[in-house]
């Protein structure tokens, strides 16, 4: 978050909980819907903040690019291609263009070196390493009907035949941009622009609704 | 709606993209000799082709990145899509695949 007062306020390890606690992510007045919007065992709704991201933008063949590979675990190829590591996690979102996704803790303000590490891999090559965590918030929807709410709004075809399990795109839901990441058979990882992540959750919830009630013979 | 086929990402919505207007508009050699009635129509002069059309889109929600499109501007039937620097497909020797990427 706060990334231009990096060394003097965060790198001291007694204000990280201070800071953690002042911090308020852009869905946190929605937690209680999204627990009672959630139905168990069909779909539910979470909320997972403060997730460190920064934006890559190199050219992946270029030494820099190599680079950048070898902090993160890879950059991926082609579109819909996650590469993975050990410390994070690296979405396709252009050719040139990556969004790297690692837990909150690997932020340089809590003590993680993600963000400064990347920083230095590229150096002074042609590119940028962006912290962007307060960009964007994550939603999880999850469940055996989480396709058929995502469907509702979003024109991917999400069939499981097309759309597999470690496939990430950047596409619309809802009408608004929104990068959409499938974890798992069932399981979404959906990252919306911070001040669209209120309309979205709310929007998410209302193609939830019906799951709540009994089937319609 | 148009379904239309981004050359890195595949088939997606047309609300995904922005229109760019005609492509193959090339910057004047040399500006400094151009009139202004010249410099008027190098800037704001566009054809209004009735059929094939060369024109620029951008897949803004998407890999973000310009691309090429010859669409029919009577049908709406896209004929070709091809990357940003790729001359304008000629349609009449050879069939090309409106589909821009393999996915």
């Amino acid at each position: 978050m706060a990334e231009t007062a990096l060394p003097a306020e965060t790198s001291n390890p007694a204000n990280i909980d201070k800071l953690r606690a002042a911090r308020r992510s852009p869905a946190s007045h929605l937690s209680e819907n999204f627990a009672s919007g959630s139905v168990a065992g069909t779909v539910a709704l979470k909320e997972i903040p403060f997730q460190t991201m920064v934006g890559i933008r190199v050219d992946r063949e270029s030494d820099a690019g190599q680079r950048l590979a070898s902090v993160t675990g890879g950059l991926p190829a082609a579109c819909g291609e996650v590469a993975g590591g050990e410390r994070a996690t690296t979405l396709w979102l252009g050719p040139d263009e990556f969004l790297v996704v690692a837990p909150e803790t690997a932020h340089d303000s809590l003590g993680g070196d993600l963000v400064r590490a990347l920083f230095e891999a590229l150096g002074d090559a042609p590119g940028q390493v962006v912290d962007l965590s307060a960009n964007r918030t994550t939603f999880e929807l999850s469940g055996i009907r989480a396709k058929d709410v995502l469907e509702k709004s979003c024109s991917l075809d999400l069939h499981p035949r097309a759309f597999h399990a470690g496939t990430a795109l950047a596409t619309e839901i809802g009408n608004i941009p929104a990068v959409l990441w499938k974890t798992g058979e069932d399981t979404f990882r959906i990252f919306p622009r911070a001040s669209f992540a209120a309309f979205l959750g709310r929007w998410l919830l209302d193609g939830m609704k019906e799951f709540a009630s009994p089937e319609v013979p | 709606m148009l379904l239309i086929s981004c050359p890195n990402c595949g088939p997606r919505d047309e609300t995904e993209f922005h229109y760019g207007g005609q492509a193959h508009v090339a910057y004047p050699e040399n500006p400094n000799d151009l009139n202004d009635r010249e410099w008027a129509e190098y800037l704001f002069y566009r054809d209004n082709t009735k059929g094939n059309f060369a024109e620029r889109w951008v897949h803004s929600t998407g890999c973000r990145k310009w691309f090429n499109m010859l669409r029919d501007t009577v049908t709406y039937d896209i004929k070709a899509v091809y990357k940003m620097g790729e001359p304008r497909p000629d349609l009449t020797n050879e069939a090309i695949s409106p589909e821009g990427a393999s996915k």
